[in-house]
């Protein structure tokens, strides 16, 4: 039988499996043990309180970190020696929680900039920015403007992100990260500090970004109603602990997830 | 013609990325460019050509090439004048060793020279960042410097490392005037501008203004920082090895190491921080600014307060005057002149009307 997550779009084989992931930092263990996997297609959200360990388990995913212990499973090859640049080359892209945009750069730029990887002209042919270079450049810029399209930030391609309000820069880097045509997606609160209005264009970005693209996203949200709408399974961490793994309905009835948050009466 | 975009209507991406998307732009280039080529050998004089317009083309070759490094790759460093030096003194060897070798070609390997030296001394680059790194930098600029003086090889055994440069001939062409100089230079100047300016707004320059502005998001998004941070150091000592060798050849003719000590280093970083940190027409800004204004005050010392001042206060009046204005823009614009030019331009896109 071929599930189906909530967008209609079929849920694939596993495409990241984690396993036992153990990551300390001197005697700080920001993680101990977790194993969870993500399928192609879906959505899934990691959710815990405050310190549970979601950004290190991002920055674990696209090789920020590197874990003492365990196992990372991508695309059905054990994940050996890793840097953050390698990630970006296997298809791995990710926002991040303060929003880490070139500032001194034009929107337009700062999508360029995502598509890096896929730029294959030496810095000669840049600097002489005749035939081939002139042609990528095009044809990037051409990809860029889809991008652009698709978040609707047209009317502000030009500007420098810095002068860009807290909502539109969290869109761009959104764009930034879809730029280079991920197949995974790491999103690290996108839409923390947002109000209502934006927090449901993001919503539906991020759904139309998984509808249209099939991108597998994982997000980490602090949000309960969109976490619950918009994922198809949810990770609850605590204390660096997995303590809940499921659909949302799972998540919610569990009654350690509950005391996690409500904390128990003892 | 007033400075307008309206009615320029870009129909293609083509259009649009082009190096100087506003046609005004295109036009004042080009008449710049124009004038510098074909008027100013005609109007301007020996002293004008040799004192002020080759050394200001040459300091804006300098001035670029710290841009480069510390505008766009935001990689302080305060060794350019070192830079420089290598680039004279490969220069040097490069004609005084080989037999028959063209001078330009002497000029490319001072600044592959040059280049070297700089990815060497970036390497620091990699574990540190800001104030250290410009203290790394500090290094090269001594240690070029003395090894320069210490061993006499560099110099090809010249008294106390002194190096005369050799005569510029190009295709059995002879620049010994004035104007031929300064129009070498002034080519010379405007392809490697050019070319920087293409760098910049290509994904290279992006890769840099990223490590600048945040170099986390920029490893994650796939940037190889090292790689791009060595390359900024190359191609920023390379500019200013190509300057250092146009400024032994087409400016002093006889230069020693310690001419390019650290007060030289200080003046290109002058160039940029007035000019404008990150923008190519900055250097060239902040080089006129930098060569041009001590000789207006010279200038106008003389003419207006020779005798109304004790020549004790007249002549240090022109350093203290240029002190007071470097740190007044500093103050009132921190982007520099670049910046002021933009504003301006912003303006004037709206005016009369700005609302």
């Amino acid at each position: 039988m071929s599930e189906q997550n909530h967008n209609g779009r079929r849920v694939g084989e596993v495409v990241l499996d984690l396993q036992n992931i153990s990551l300390r930092f001197g005697g700080v263990k920001a993680l101990t043990d977790i194993s969870f996997n993500v399928k192609e297609h879906e959505i899934r959200a990691i959710i815990g309180p405050n310190g549970a360990g979601k950004s290190s388990m991002l920055n674990v995913i696209n090789g920020v970190y590197h874990p003492q212990e365990g196992r990372i499973v991508f695309r059905g090859e054990e994940r050996k020696k890793m840097e953050p640049h390698m990630a970006a080359t296997q298809g791995i892209a990710r926002t991040f929680q303060n929003i880490a945009l070139f500032k001194g750069m034009s929107v337009l730029d700062n999508i360029m900039t995502g598509r890096i990887t896929k730029m294959k002209c030496g810095f000669l042919e840049q600097a002489l920015y005749l035939g081939r270079a002139q042609k990528e450049e095009l044809a990037h810029r051409e990809k860029v403007e889809e991008v652009i399209d698709f978040l609707e930030i047209q009317h502000i391609r030009k500007t420098p992100v810095g002068r860009l309000p807290y909502g539109l820069q969290k869109r761009v880097e959104l764009g930034r990260a879809l730029a280079a045509e991920p197949s995974l997606l790491l999103l690290d609160e996108p839409m923390a500090g947002m109000n209502v209005e934006e927090k449901q264009d993001m919503c539906r970005f991020i759904l139309d970004v998984n509808d249209q693209f099939g991108t597998t996203i994982v997000l980490i949200e602090h949000d309960m109603g969109v976490v619950m709408d918009i994922s198809d399974r949810v990770v609850v961490l605590d204390y660096g602990k997995k303590i809940g793994d499921g659909t949302p309905d799972d998540v919610r009835n569990n009654q350690e997830v509950i005391s996690a948050y409500l904390g128990v009466a003892h | 013609m007033l400075y307008r975009e309206a009615g320029q209507f870009k129909t293609s991406y083509a259009a649009d990325q082009q190096i100087f998307p506003i046609r005004q732009d295109r036009i004042a280039i080009g008449l710049i460019l124009a004038v510098a080529a074909l008027v100013v050998p005609f109007v301007a004089s020996e002293y004008w050509i040799k004192a002020i317009l080759i050394p200001f083309l040459i300091f804006s070759l300098a001035a670029l090439g710290l841009n480069i490094l510390t505008g766009y790759a935001g990689q302080l460093s305060l060794g350019s004048a070192a830079f420089m030096a290598v680039g004279a003194f490969a220069a040097y060897n490069f004609m005084g060793r080989i037999e028959g070798m063209p001078v330009l070609l002497a000029f490319i390997g001072g600044g592959l020279s040059a280049a070297a030296v700089g990815i060497l001394f970036g390497l620091p680059s990699l574990r540190i960042k800001g104030f250290y790194l410009a203290v790394a930098t500090l290094a090269a600029q001594f240690f070029i410097v003395w090894a320069l003086t210490k061993f006499g090889w560099f110099s090809m055994d010249s008294s106390s490392g002194v190096i005369t440069a050799q005569d510029i001939v190009i295709l059995g062409f002879r620049f010994d005037t004035p104007v031929s100089v300064y129009l070498l230079v002034l080519t010379i100047v405007v392809v490697m501008a050019l070319l920087a300016k293409n760098m910049v707004r290509s994904s290279v320059g992006r890769a840099w203004m990223a490590v600048r502005d945040m170099d986390v998001a920029a490893e994650v998004i796939g940037i190889r920082i090292m790689h791009t941070k060595l390359l900024a150091f190359a191609i920023s000592s390379f500019y200013c090895g190509v300057a250092g060798a146009l400024y032994a050849y087409a400016y002093l003719g006889t230069v020693e190491p310690e001419g390019f000590n650290l007060d030289l280093s200080f003046k290109i970083l002058f160039m940029i921080i007035i000019g404008g940190v990150g923008s190519i027409m900055g250097s060239f800004l902040g080089s006129a600014f930098i060569v041009l204004l001590p000789i207006l005050l010279d200038v106008l010392i003389q003419d207006f307060l020779t005798g109304l001042l004790p020549p004790s206060i007249s002549s240090n009046l022109q350093l203290m005057v240029f002190g007071g204005l470097i740190i007044f823009f500093l103050i009132v614009e921190p982007h520099g002149l670049a910046r002021l030019w933009q504003i301006g331009k912003e303006k004037l896109r709206l005016w009369p009307f700005p609302h």
